[in-house]
């Protein structure tokens, strides 16, 4: 491991394999709660801090549980019981120490649990046979792909309300449409490489 | 039960993705062959019945407060049987879907459908609504598949019905950009787009018709 396999995991986890854009990982809460810029920060920067937790948590189970005992089948129900309790804990702390951190995240928190990317990210790490630090860094820059791709489509959403399209495409179908042309803008990076 | 209507709220007016807008990562993912797609479904299909049935069962022992967590180990559970036997006896399937097996455990129908209907209705019920949702979720996925291949790939049914499909449009004419990502999105807006207009039609119908 060094500097560079670090980087390109991150500029990949950002750009190249945008968890929305590219690999279709937490799509529900994208569509969900992209309709104000706001939220969609919120939303963001909640999705960063549990996948880079989570990335530590399932990586210290994977390595110090599930591989000793030989149960690495137990992979998914252990990461999402993981997955579940870490979101709770992390909710129930900052309600306790930082409440105004809290408040302004609190109602995307309980949603984390159920954003597959978190446990997409999980799955992945132990795919990619990453380390510690590589887990950590593909989990939180991650999550960072998934602020910026949230970010751009919040503000092209916000326009998009405003115009007029055929009745039938009106409010989901529209959003899709322009969830592709951002896609399709994200297809330019696909070939990126760095050193 | 009313296995009729259930259907027809599975196929169309409930349909888990298309009208319910549930589960759309899976369902952009890997709808690029009709294999996937159908495999997918299946598996979709048989988690959901088995989960429902589960959790029917126990609704009444399970305390209200960690439902949710409950719920998911459950799901995880049967979504581990059906990803080891996938891996045991259909390698190629399992390879094509890779982490979206294991991710049907956050799939938002299973979840949707143990909290919306498997908590509150009984046994025969809950299997009855695990079946048909799993059928809307097969057919949506089929449509999406059906289209994406054919524009992207120019076949129909590899994998299915052989390893190459059959080629419906020749060589050069194919657009690659439906396999990709963004053909997902395209499809898939477009395809919610014609639900809300059948819909739309349907009940216009039926209101003419009362």
């Amino acid at each position: 491991m060094n500097l560079t396999s670090l980087l390109s995991i991150s500029l990949g986890a950002v750009l190249v394999n945008n968890f929305i854009l590219v690999q279709f990982l937490g799509i529900c809460p994208f569509m969900g709660v992209s309709k104000k810029m706001d939220t969609s920060i919120g939303m963001g920067v909640a999705v960063i801090f549990v996948m880079g937790l989570a990335s530590a948590a399932t990586w210290a189970i994977n390595e110090y549980l599930l591989i000793p005992l030989q149960l690495e089948y137990m992979q998914t129900v252990a990461f999402i019981l993981v997955i579940a309790s870490l979101v709770q804990l992390v909710e129930m702390f900052l309600q306790k120490m930082i409440p105004a951190l809290y408040q302004a995240l609190g109602i995307y928190l309980p949603l984390i649990t159920t954003n597959c990317a978190v446990l997409g990210v999980a799955l992945l790490n132990v795919q990619n046979d990453y380390s510690f630090i590589e887990s950590v860094v593909h989990g939180v820059m991650g999550g960072v792909g998934f602020l910026v791709a949230i970010c751009l489509f919040a503000s092209v959403r916000e326009r998009v309300e405003d115009c007029e399209c055929p009745k039938s495409f009106e409010g989901f179908p529209i959003a899709l449409i322009s969830a592709g042309l951002l896609a399709l803008a994200f297809m330019g990076f696909s070939g990126l490489k760095v050193f | 039960m009313d296995f009729k209507k259930q259907l027809k709220e599975g196929l169309l007016t409930q349909n888990p993705v298309l009208v319910q807008l549930l589960g759309l990562c899976s369902s952009m993912a890997i709808t690029t062959s009709l294999f996937n797609g159908l495999g997918m479904g299946i598996a979709v299909t048989v988690i959901l019945t088995c989960s429902n049935v589960v959790i029917s069962l126990l609704r009444k022992v399970i305390p209200a407060k960690i439902r949710i967590a409950a719920y998911i180990v459950i799901i995880a559970g049967f979504v581990t049987m059906i990803d080891l036997l996938l891996q045991a006896f259909l390698p190629p399937l399992s390879e094509a879907l890779g982490v979206f097996i294991p991710l049907i455990v956050v799939n938002c129908i299973i979840l949707g459908r143990a909290e919306a209907f498997a908590s509150k209705n009984g046994v025969l019920a809950s299997a009855i609504d695990g079946v048909t949702q799993g059928i809307g979720y097969t057919a949506a996925l089929v449509a999406i598949c059906v289209v994406r291949e054919l524009l992207g790939n120019g076949t129909f049914g590899s994998g299915v019905i052989s390893a190459e499909g059959a080629r419906i449009l020749p060589e050069p004419f194919p657009a690659m950009i439906m396999i990709l990502p963004v053909g997902g999105f395209l499809t898939l807006g477009a395809l919610i787009a014609f639900t809300q207009w059948l819909t739309k039609r349907i009940r216009e119908k039926e209101e003419n018709e009362a």
